[in-house]
C-alpha cells in the first residue's frame, strides 16, 4: 500500500484564524467560550458558544471578504466559507500549486461536514413560507449543499481528482481524512486536501441540540468554564464552529518535489455501535473496536501510543470513552497523556476531528500534550494523564485522534511522527 | 439616466460587484459584467422585488443587457 503523509495544514477555530493563532493560544490553556453574538439567543436554552472570532482580519481574527469576494458570500453557507479558508491556508502551506493538466487530476478533495447549511435551509425555509416559492435564492440548494465545499475549493484551485464529502456527524472530519488517505493508498490521487467545516452556531442549530439535551445549559455566567471533558460539573457540550483542513500526500510524491512533512498518516479504524440515536453504548465497545482497527492498520501496539485527542465533548460519553482507552492500553495507560481540546475550543461537530488531527499533529512537531482545561475535579479516578488545566510537554511519537457521532459512528485516526 | 436605469444600475453594481462604468446600455450581464447563470436568475429576482412587478420566465430570458432590463421594467411598471 502506498504510504500517506501531511504536507499542508489549515485550521479557523474559535481560538482564532490560523494554525499557529489557533495553537498558540490552545497550548497557553485559553478558552474560546463566551455569550453567543451571532443572533439573539436569550431565548434559548443554551445562550453561549465558541465562536470563530471575527474582525478585521489581524490578530488572528477571521475577515470573510479575506478569503472570499463580497458577491460571492451570499452563495455559500457560512460552513463552506469556513472550509474554503481552512483549505486556502493548507494548499498554501504545502506549497503544492500544480497547473498541468496530469496534477490537477490526481489532486482530490473530501470536506465534510455534520450539519451542512442548515442556517441557509432554515432562513429559506422561512422565505418559502411567507414570501412564496419565487422568493427562493437560486444559490439557496449551492450555498446548503455539504458536498459544495468540496466543490468551491476544487473550482477555485482547478483540482480535478475526487470530490467527495463525508457526513457522519461528530466523526466526519476523522472519516474525511481517513478515507481520503485511503484514496491515495489505492492510487486514486496523489493529493487530496482533506477535513471539516461546521457553521451550526445559529438559532435552529442550537435549539436542536437543546432539544436532545446534548448542551451544556448552566453556565452563562461563566462561559469560559463550560467545556469541562471529565470534570464532575460538566453538564453537556458546547458549540463550536469553525474548519480543519489538511494537505494528504502520497509518500514519494511529497518527498519528489521537496515538500515539508508533518506526519504520516499511519493507521485509520472505524465502527459501529448499533446501539442507539445519540448515546454510546456503557461499555464503550464501539469506539474501542475503532482503536482497535486503527492500531492494528498502523501495526503499532497500544503502548507505542504516546498522546490521545479524546472525543470528549463534556458529556457523561466522556467517562465511557476513558474506560475504552483505558482497556485498550492496558498496563501502558500509565505512560499516556490523554486530553480533550473541546475545553477550549468547544466541540465543531463535523470539522471536530479534522480540527484535532492538526492539533495531534502540532502536538508531535512541537513534542507538548494541549491541554485539557477547566478540569477542576475529575469525575473519575484514572492512571492516564489528562492533562488536567496544563500542556504536558513529553515524547509524543504516534498519537490517536478519536472521534464518535450520533448514530453510532466511530473513527480513530493514528499519525506518526515522520 | 431614468430613475428606474439609476436603480436597475445599482441593483447590478451591488449584486455583480462591478464598477458603475461598466454598467452601459449594451453592457451584457452574462459577457461583459461576469455573471454566470445563477446570477442572472438572482437579478432579475431583485428587479422585481425593487420594482413590485413580476418577470415571467420567458421574459426573464430576454433579458440579456443593463439596456433590455431598463426597457422590460419600463414597460411593465
Amino acid at each position: 500500500m502506498r504510504r500517506v503523509v501531511v504536507t499542508g495544514l489549515g485550521l479557523l477555530t474559535p481560538l482564532g484564524c490560523g494554525v499557529e493563532e489557533s495553537w498558540k493560544k490552545l497550548v497557553s490553556g485559553t478558552s474560546a467560550g463566551g455569550a453567543i453574538t451571532h443572533f439573539d439567543a436569550s431565548a434559548l436554552a443554551t445562550t453561549y458558544a465558541c465562536q470563530i472570532p471575527y474582525g478585521d482580519g489581524t490578530n488572528g481574527t477571521f475577515r470573510p471578504e479575506d478569503w472570499v469576494e463580497g458577491k460571492d458570500l451570499r452563495k455559500m453557507d457560512k460552513f463552506i466559507l469556513y472550509g474554503i479558508a481552512a483549505a486556502e491556508m493548507a494548499v498554501k502551506d504545502s506549497g503544492w500549486a500544480p497547473t498541468e493538466e496530469e496534477d490537477l487530476q490526481r489532486t482530490g478533495v473530501m470536506i465534510g461536514s455534520g450539519i451542512g447549511g442548515i442556517e441557509t435551509i432554515a432562513e429559506t425555509a422561512l422565505t418559502l413560507r411567507d414570501r412564496g416559492p419565487r422568493r427562493v435564492s437560486p444559490f439557496f440548494i449551492p450555498s446548503a449543499l455539504i458536498n459544495l465545499a468540496s466543490g468551491q475549493v476544487s473550482i477555485r484551485h482547478g483540482f480535478k481528482g475526487p470530490n467527495h464529502s463525508v457526513v457522519t456527524a461528530c466523526a466526519t472530519g476523522a472519516h474525511a481524512i481517513g478515507d481520503a488517505a485511503r484514496l491515495i493508498m489505492l492510487d486514486d490521487a496523489d493529493v487530496m486536501i482533506a477535513g471539516g467545516a461546521e457553521s451550526a452556531i445559529n438559532e435552529i442549530g442550537i435549539a436542536g441540540f437543546n432539544a436532545c439535551k446534548a448542551l451544556s445549559t448552566k453556565y452563562a455566567d461563566s462561559p469560559e468554564s463550560a467545556s469541562r471533558p471529565w470534570d464532575k460539573d460538566r453538564d453537556g457540550f458546547v458549540m463550536g464552529e469553525g474548519a480543519g483542513i489538511v494537505v494528504l500526500e502520497e509518500l514519494e510524491h511529497a518527498k519528489a518535489r521537496g515538500a515539508t512533512i508533518y506526519a504520516e498518516v499511519t493507521g485509520y479504524g472505524m465502527s459501529g455501535d448499533a446501539y442507539h440515536l445519540t448515546a454510546p453504548s456503557e461499555d464503550g465497545d464501539g469506539g474501542f473496536r475503532a482503536m482497535q482497527a486503527a492500531l492494528k492498520r498502523a501495526g503499532l501496539n497500544a503502548g507505542d501510543i504516546d498522546y490521545v485527542n479524546a472525543h470528549g465533548t463534556s458529556t457523561m460519553a466522556d467517562t465511557i470513552e476513558l474506560g475504552a482507552v483505558t482497556r485498550l492500553m492496558g498496563p501502558a495507560a500509565e505512560k499516556l497523556t490523554m486530553s480533550s481540546t473541546k475545553s477550549s475550543i468547544g466541540h465543531l461537530l463535523g470539522a471536530a476531528g479534522a480540527v484535532e488531527a492538526v492539533f495531534c499533529i502540532l502536538a508531535m512537531r512541537d513534542q507538548v500534550a494541549p491541554p485539557t482545561i477547566n478540569l477542576d475535579n475529575p469525575a473519575v479516578e484514572t492512571v492516564i494523564d489528562l492533562a488536567a488545566k496544563q500542556a504536558r510537554e513529553r515524547k509524543i511519537d504516534h498519537v490517536m485522534s478519536n472521534s464518535f457521532g450520533f448514530g453510532g459512528t466511530n473513527a480513530a485516526l493514528v499519525l506518526s511522527r515522520f | 439616466m431614468s430613475d428606474v436605469a439609476e436603480r436597475v444600475k445599482k441593483i447590478v453594481v451591488e449584486h455583480l460587484s462591478v464598477e458603475e462604468d461598466k454598467v452601459t446600455e449594451n453592457a451584457s450581464f452574462i459577457d461583459d459584467l461576469g455573471a454566470d447563470s445563477l446570477d442572472t436568475v438572482e437579478l432579475v429576482m431583485a428587479f422585481e422585488e425593487e420594482f413590485g412587478i413580476e418577470i415571467p420566465d420567458d421574459a426573464a430570458e430576454t433579458i440579456q443587457t443593463f439596456g433590455d432590463a431598463v426597457k422590460f421594467i419600463d414597460g411593465a411598471s
